[in-house]
């Protein structure tokens, strides 16, 4: 696998450009390209599913993830993290289903307890400053192992989408009518929140977990003004993570910006565009918050 | 089949009477929300080609016989269905279910035919929804009159129109019994129209039994064969007019003090 990412980091340094000739350039550029279509394909679902606020929760939840595993004195607090996010995802999920709670109060408390836990954590034994990597994200800690990791998760959830993807978004149209055509509800709610919680927590160490949600969701929000059907929703919230994560990648360099950050601000350049030339369709989005009735 | 399964354990059979025409035997449901008992001793039958409508006043329980049908809460009981031809042999009761409401914003770029493709095997609609899926999806609008909602968003269809693509959708594949939630709310006097065209096509339809829920009694005593009015537990039964002269059902209401 590494010397597979070897080579392609060694075309990406064929490119005639200043910025391809630098080894973390090309890994980043490689996980970018990974990274892009799995972040809107997941992210067209989290957009569609209304759980945009489920999924930045589980973000934040990171810093508590972060800092058990610093507690733990792991060398490498990213399995620890991801595993933190997993069952913080089941204990969410679970407790909306039996709770009376508004769901969003739900995450709220959880979303208090992490960060909380983390801050706790980590500035008491002093490394508060080490960690702010963590939250802004770091260009340079891309590396061989992160990026097959992410080509791994990328066929893992296209390979998934083959067998849940339809069930998934029927639910999210109306879990009685999936279920009253077979779908597990329950099973297909709790199996997506886990796929939400491992992929957002990988690229966190990359873009930060202050704006891995903007991350998952611009893409998939500038899709859903443009698109008619559901294929061109999709396709298009590809397309234009790919050339934000591209174009972020690249103007950060020759700008000297943080890359997470610039990825971001292109996705919201997009987004606004949309906006201006589909805003017919966000007002009528706007207007009707649920309702599909007469 | 436990020990303790007897004339009073709540069943849901269906099964095909001699004539070839098939109906579900609902007996003795009851369904328990911790203390608090929203239905019980409810036995009904619903018979295909038939139209049913299930009304009662609000808290009636309506919605919860309609989730105890769907499974979705459990329910005193065992339940056992018996499906097919003359045989009466045991098979899954496929169970076809109109929703009131989507929720969904009416900008959400979904279409009719990304609908039925959901509902229509695993391939993700993204990939393309194939000629043989839009093929299915076509002949089940077809039998609704609305074949021309193919392409259409589900933001920009009617009530009506969407009421029409959720009872064709429902329809494919064919199911043994077809569930409306209050499919007369928040139609204008076309959608009603249409809904009773709607109706009356699946009046014809001796595969399918149809079962209405609705809190109101005016609108689906018009399409209905057969009334169950419900108040926790079935107060009445019968033909429309049977149902609306009994005095049980007159004085809940209102018609008559007490």
């Amino acid at each position: 696998m590494n010397s597979l990412i070897d080579m392609l980091q060694q075309l990406v340094g064929m490119l005639p450009w200043e910025w391809a000739h630098y080894e973390f350039m090309q890994r980043a550029l490689l996980a970018v390209l990974l990274a892009a279509p799995l972040f809107a394909l997941v992210g067209t679902q989290v957009v569609w599913l209304r759980m945009a606020f489920f999924s930045d929760t589980l973000g934040h939840a990171a810093l508590a993830g972060l800092a058990l595993g610093v507690v733990a004195g792991l060398g490498k607090p990213l399995w620890a993290m991801i595993i933190w996010a997993v069952a913080m995802a089941l204990m969410v999920t679970w407790v909306q289903r039996r709770s009376q709670e508004a769901a969003d109060t739900v995450l709220g408390v959880f979303m208090a307890f992490s960060v909380a836990l983390g801050i706790a954590l980590l500035a008491r034994n002093g490394r508060m400053k080490e960690f702010l990597n963590y939250l802004i994200g770091d260009v340079l800690s891309i590396s061989a192992g992160g990026i097959a990791g992410m080509l791994l998760a990328l066929i893992v959830v296209v390979a998934l989408s083959f067998r849940w993807f339809n069930a998934l978004a029927l639910t999210g149209l109306n879990a009685s009518l999936a279920g009253s055509r077979g779908v597990r509800v329950g099973a297909v709610q709790a199996g997506f929140a886990v796929i939400v919680a491992v992929v957002v927590t990988m690229v966190i160490p990359w873009v930060g977990l202050l704006l891995i949600n903007a991350f998952l969701i611009l893409p998939a929000a500038t899709a859903r003004l443009l698109a008619r059907d559901t294929r061109q929703y999709v396709g298009l919230a590809i397309g234009l993570a790919l050339v934000s994560g591209v174009g972020g990648l690249i103007s950060s360099y020759y700008w000297g910006t943080a890359t997470g950050a610039t990825i971001v601000l292109w996705a919201v350049g997009f987004y606004s565009l949309a906006l201006i030339y589909k805003p017919g369709r966000a007002a009528v989005a706007a207007a009707t918050p649920g309702d599909s009735g007469g | 089949m436990s020990a303790r399964d007897d004339m009073s354990t709540p069943s849901i059979v269906h099964h095909a009477a001699p004539c070839g025409a098939c109906v579900t035997h609902v007996r003795n449901l009851g369904v328990r929300f911790g203390r608090h008992v929203a239905l019980e001793g409810v036995s009904f039958d619903l018979h295909c080609g038939e139209i049913t409508a299930i009304v009662g006043p609000n808290g009636a329980g309506k919605t919860t016989l309609l989730r105890a049908l769907l499974g979705e809460v459990p329910y005193t009981g065992e339940r056992h269905f018996h499906g097919g031809g003359g045989s009466g042999r045991t098979t899954d009761i496929v169970i076809g279910y109109v929703p009131q409401r989507l929720v969904f914003d009416r900008a959400a770029p979904v279409t009719v035919a990304d609908l039925f493709t959901l509902g229509l095997g695993r391939r993700p609609v993204f990939f393309g929804i194939g000629d043989e899926r839009r093929a299915k999806a076509m002949a089940g609008l077809k039998e609704v009159d609305a074949e021309h909602l193919l392409e259409r968003r589900l933001g920009e269809l009617s009530g009506g129109e969407m009421q029409r693509v959720l009872v064709a959708f429902s329809l494919v594949p064919q199911p043994n019994l077809l569930l409306l939630d209050e499919p007369a709310q928040g139609l204008d006097a076309i959608g009603m129209a249409k809904f009773h065209d709607v109706v009356a096509q699946l009046r014809g339809r001796f595969d399918v039994a149809v079962a209405l829920v609705s809190h109101d009694l005016e609108a689906v005593a018009r399409v209905a064969d057969k009334i169950l009015f419900l108040d926790r537990t079935l107060v009445a039964s019968g033909t429309p007019d049977a149902v609306l002269s009994n005095p049980a059902v007159r004085q809940r209401l209102g018609m008559i003090p007490g």
